[in-house]
This record gives structure tokens, C-alpha cells and sequence, in this order.
């Protein structure tokens, strides 16, 4: 079933009348010529799907980048890489399933891939504990991009998870470490790193694999210190001011591009990736194409100056009277 | 009542509201200590060795050699890039926070000595937002780091925080990203670095810089992970185990180094820092002994 928005629903109804009056067209002669009816509507419905996706604010925006519609990890692996070769495990005793990581070909060109992965299905879902990494997860992902690098093989790694997982398991097999240990290590590897936050970004645990040269967002996804929840019910007491508190975090693609924190927006198709995954794999394999271009040109010492530069400059403080 | 009229009381009778200026009670054992001597005992239960949480100036002083801390970058303050605003203004947050405490922000950074080792410190103040990490937390602590690589001095942060700065949104994640970078140089560079785990050391300062020590030491009982227990609570919908996330259980469980008691941290500190750098490298200038100092002819 297709889960719908809030936000959605004047857009639902304007396509559902559409698609009746395009049906009853084809079944009746006697309703006559429509077509111009029709391309009318049409044409309003785009500009309502403008008005409403461009207007969309923290918490709406939180809403589409968790759409159980929008494209994941394995989706765009399906629809621009070619040859996809999954691989497997830490070899440290973990698995972890809600990171998927392997080899692939993106135009012509070999690439690893790292992805966080939600499910679809409930089954699905729960194997890939919603997207919310064990530390073995982030470590086979360190292991492949190592890995990666001793084959001078660009990264591009997608982020989608709503944070680290928080469970005994997770604290007894040192999530802190291994969140920490990759930021320690990526920021070092002498190989071009794209990353790109396709759905939420989850605080550390979207950290763990978003260190790199290239960082961009979907439009209409999120990247926050702290989900909109979290947030409420810390600072203000009340579940209820999730709105409010996705405002002050500031967590949309805008907001980051602003902060300088990404580089680069990816325009999602009218009316959000989650309704038309093609189109949004097709812009994402173009701005991928045009950086790893520009990427594989840099010397590689340089390119992990430019990125301890780029994140040493990250923060903004007052100094006084030096 | 004169002060031994005081301590009588506290000792035998009932106890008056002013009491509280000279007793404490134990968290853990309940015991009523006389506070001062809570503070000989370096603000260790006499009874049943709880630790209490240190100031940070206690904390510093407990560390280093007397006299030799110089602190630096007290002149960094929380801007407000999201202009954030919550129940309070978080500049008002900052303000408050300022006055009541000692200083700026959550962390203290400067340079001293240990047992006349030359060291860079950091001490964080759990009292200013429970030692949460904004920029300043993150520049200050980036700044340290480049200092130990500057002097060749080894590096020491002391954290107690709660994690990332929320009120600076991805400022403070970001933190997290440039405490590490800077730690993969520092690391390159041979130069020591030992992170001391205190009550409590939690999220993203948990997840960034703390764990990346070359030895981690943490403070017996400490409170130590990444999620909140609360929060693991929630999602689990079951109780936690006893003893989850302290100090003991993350040495139980490998991720950290030992669990060294507060009267004993400086001199481990002085002795593991000194057997870091015994063997001088390749590229070190330092004569080799190859005889024992008394064969030298010294």
C-alpha cells in the first residue's frame, strides 16, 4: 500500500482525479473530448507538487527522507551500478546487515560501495535492524574501504540509518570505538570518498561512514546531531514539539549547504525521490560521474589534506582579544 | 555552634540544615562523610570508594606537577550558529552556564607536566551542559592535539561529558569528525596519547576522541558508552543488566585499557609515559645504551 503524507494528500486527490477522468475517457464515447480537461489538471497538479516540495520544512522533510517508498542503498545499487558483488562480515565475529558493502562497476569503472540498508518488508526490516548499525557493520565497512584503497578504488558511500544502534550488544561490542575508530581511520585513506545522505542522516552513526572528499544530500533529505524526537523530549519535555525542534536543528539540505557542512544538493524529481526512483538515480549518477571525474584527478596526498582541511574548519567560535 | 559542636552533631544527633556545608552522603554506601575529609581523600568515599565527580581545577590539580599548568584558548565562547532556541535561549544557556563556573566552556585545555613529563591536558567541566562538545569543546580539545604535535609533548584528555552540544546541531556532530582527524596526525606522529574515562563519558565524546586513546584508563564506577542507558531502555523495552556500562564492565568486555583508582592516576600516568617513550626510534637522535649507565664510565 502506498503510505501517504500528510503534506501529500491535496496531490493524492488531484492525481486520483486525474487518473478517474483519464479512465472514464477510454470507457465512454459519450463523455467526449477531455484532453484539454485533462492537460489542464495536469498542469495544475505539477505546480501544486512544486508549491507544496519546495515550501517543505524540517520535520516534513524528516518525514520524506524516512518514506518507506524512498530509494535505499540496494535500490540505486540496482539502477546505476552494474555487476554488484556483495561482500560479507568483519572477520571479527560480525555480520552486520544493516550496512551493505561490495564491489561494483559505475561507468566503466570499478567502485566500492557503502551503504547503510533499511528494509522493506517487515521481515526485511528487521533483519536490517531499520537501518541502525552494530558496530560489526561499521567495521566491515572500514575493512572494505581499506580494502578499497589498497586497489586504488574510489568509495562512494550512501547514508540512510536513523543512528547507531542503541542495545547491550551494541555498547558490549563498542559501538563508541567503532564509530570513532572510522572517523580516525577514513579521514586518512589515500583513495577519492564520496559521500552521499540519501534518506536520514543519524548522527554518529551516519558519521561513521561520511567522512570523505565529496558530501552531498538528496533535497529532501535530513542530517542532524539527534533526531527530532530525541531533541523534543530532551530539551523541551514534550514528544510533542518534534516540529519545532527539526526547525532549530536546522537539519535540511539547505540548512547544511549554508553551514558548508555538504557540498553539494542532489535536485530530487517533483514530488520527492520515494515517487520516482529512476529519476532520482539518473541526477544522483550524474553528480556522481561529474565528481569522481574531478576526484580522480587530485593527487592522492593532496586529496587527504584537503580533507583534514575541510573538516578541521568545521565549528564556528567567537575568539576574543588574541 | 562552634566547628567541633558541628561534627559532634553531625556524628551523633540530628542534623540542621547547614549540615549540608559540612557532610555529604555516599551515593553508593549512604554513609555521611565529612566533607573534609572527602576532599583529602581526593573526593574518594572512605567507606566503599565511590567516586565522586571532581571539579575540573580539582581534577587538573590532581594531575599535574603544582604550579606547571598553563591554560590556553580561554578566550574561545560558544557563538550561536542556529541561533537556538528552546525552552530557553541557548545563548542564555551559555551565560548562566559562564557564571556559575570557572570557565568558558566544557573543556579546559593547556600545557603542564607529570612528574616533569611535558604533557598537553584537557580536563572537561561536566558542570557547564554537562560537558556537552560544541565547536569551542571541539576546537579547544583540536588545538590541544596540535599543540602535543608542536611541543612533541604527549597528549591527555581527562572527558566527563554527556555527548554532542545539540544546541549547535551538526556543529557539534562535525566535532566529533575534526577531534578524530586530528588524532590520525597525532597518532602518525608517534606522540603518545592516553585518554582518562570519568563519570560519565558518553555519545559522541564517547564515540569520537575518548576511545581513540593509545591506552584508554577509566575511573572506577564510571558511567561509559554510547547510547544512554535510558535510551537502550526504551528501545529494548527491557531492564539493564546490573553493572551495565561502568568502568568495570568495559574492561570485562575489552574496550578499555584498565580501571585505575583516582589516588593512583598520576603516578600510572607518569609511569606509562614513561615507558612510552624508553625506546627511542630509528630517527632518534637519543644514544642507544647498549651497556648498563655503570660500564658507560659515567
Amino acid at each position: 500500500m502506498v503510505q501517504i503524507l500528510e503534506f501529500e494528500r491535496e496531490i493524492f486527490a488531484l492525481e486520483t482525479q486525474i487518473h478517474d477522468l483519464v479512465s472514464m475517457s477510454h470507457m465512454y464515447d459519450s463523455v467526449g473530448d477531455i484532453t484539454h480537461e485533462i492537460a489542464k489538471l495536469k498542469k495544475k497538479l505539477r505546480r501544486m507538487k512544486y508549491e507544496v516540495y519546495s515550501n517543505l520544512k524540517g520535520w516534513d522533510k524528516t518525514l520524506v527522507a524516512r518514506h518507506p517508498d524512498r530509494p535505499y542503498t540496494l535500490d540505486y545499487l540496482n539502477l546505476i551500478f552494474e555487476d554488484f558483488f556483495e561482500l560479507h562480515g568483519d572477520r571479527h565475529g560480525g555480520y552486520g546487515p544493516s550496512i551493505v558493502a561490495g564491489l561494483a562497476k559505475f561507468d566503466g569503472r570499478s567502485v566500492m560501495v557503502v551503504g547503510h540498508q533499511k528494509g522493506r518488508e517487515t521481515k526485511e526490516k528487521i533483519r536490517r535492524n531499520f537501518g541502525m548499525s552494530q558496530p560489526a557493520g561499521y567495521r566491515k565497512a572500514l575493512r572494505l574501504m581499506r580494502m578499497a584503497e589498497k586497489f586504488n578504488i574510489p568509495v562512494i558511500t550512501f547514508i540512510d540509518t536513523p543512528g547507531a544502534y542503541p542495545g547491550v550488544d551494541a555498547e558490549e561490542k563498542g559501538q563508541s570505538e567503532a564509530i570513532a575508530t572510522n572517523m580516525f581511520s577514513i579521514i586518512q585513506l589515500k583513495i577519492p570518498i564520496i559521500c552521499v545522505v540519501i534518506g536520514e542522516g543519524g548522527s554518529g552513526g551516519a558519521l561513521a561512514i561520511g567522512i570523505g572528499d565529496h558530501i552531498m544530500m538528496f533535497e529532501h533529505s535530513v542530517y542532524s546531531v539527534i533526531s527530532p524526537e530525541g531533541c523534543a523530549s530532551i530539551l523541551w519535555g514534550d514528544k510533542g514539539k518534534t516540529s519545532q525542534a527539526a526547525d532549530a536543528l536546522c537539519i535540511t539540505a539547505n540548512d547544511l549547504l549554508k553551514f558548508k557542512v555538504i557540498d553539494e544538493i542532489i535536485r530530487e524529481p517533483l514530488g520527492g525521490a520515494h515517487r520516482n526512483h529512476k529519476q532520482a538515480a539518473i541526477r544522483l549518477k550524474k553528480s556522481l560521474r561529474k565528481n569522481l571525474d574531478r576526484l580522480t584527478q587530485v593527487p592522492l596526498g593532496e586529496l587527504t589534506q584537503l580533507r583534514e582541511k575541510k573538516f578541521r574548519e568545521m565549528g564556528k567560535v567567537i575568539e576574543e582579544g588574541t | 555552634m562552634s566547628w567541633i559542636d558541628k561534627i559532634k552533631a553531625g556524628i551523633g544527633g540530628k542534623k540542621t540544615a547547614k549540615d549540608e556545608d559540612l557532610w555529604a552522603e555516599c551515593k553508593k554506601c549512604k554513609e555521611q562523610i565529612y566533607i573534609a575529609e572527602l576532599e583529602i581523600n581526593l573526593k574518594v568515599c572512605p567507606h566503599c570508594d565511590y567516586h565522586f565527580r571532581l571539579e575540573t581545577r580539582q581534577r587538573i590539580h590532581q594531575l599535574i606537577d603544582q604550579e606547571s599548568f598553563e591554560e590556553h584558548d580561554q578566550n574561545l565562547t560558544a557563538s550561536d550558529p542556529l541561533k537556538f532556541r528552546d525552552t530557553k535561549k541557548y545563548k542564555d544557556r551559555i551565560k548562566s552556564s559562564a557564571k556559575k563556573g570557572l570557565s568558558s566552556d566544557a573543556v579546559i585545555t593547556g600545557s603542564g607536566t607529570i612528574e616533569g613529563l611535558p604533557i598537553e591536558l584537557c580536563v572537561f567541566d561536566f558542570s557547564f551542559m554537562g560537558g556537552s562538545m560544541g565547536s569551542v569543546v571541539g576546537e579547544k580539545i583540536t588545538r590541544a592535539i596540535e599543540r602535543a604535535m608542536e611541543n612533541k609533548s604527549a597528549l591527555i584528555i581527562a572527558s566527563s561529558s554527556g555527548g554532542a552540544r545539540m544546541q549547535e546541531g551538526i556543529f557539534s556532530l562535525m566535532q566529533m569528525a575534526k577531534t578524530s582527524s586530528a588524532l590520525s596526525k597525532l597518532s602518525e606522529q608517534k606522540i603518545p596519547y592516553i585518554s582518562i574515562l570519568t563519570d560519565p563519558t558518553m555519545g559522541g565524546v564517547s564515540a569520537s576522541f575518548s576511545m581513540l586513546g593509545d591506552i584508554i584508563l577509566a575511573e572506577p564506577g564510571a558511567l561509559i558508552g554510547f547510547a544512554g542507558p535510558r535510551v537502550i531502555e526504551q528501545t529494548i523495552k527491557q531492564k539493564l543488566p546490573d553493572g551495565f556500562q561502568t568502568a568495570e564492565f568495559l574492561l570485562d568486555h575489552g574496550l578499555i585499557d584498565n580501571v585505575v583508582h583516582r589516588k593512583d592516576l598520576k603516578s600510572t600516568l607518569a609511569q606509562l609515559l614513561k615507558m612510552l617513550k624508553n625506546n627511542p626510534t630509528e630517527e632518534s637522535e637519543e644514544p642507544t645504551l647498549t651497556k648498563p649507565p655503570e660500564l658507560l664510565g659515567a
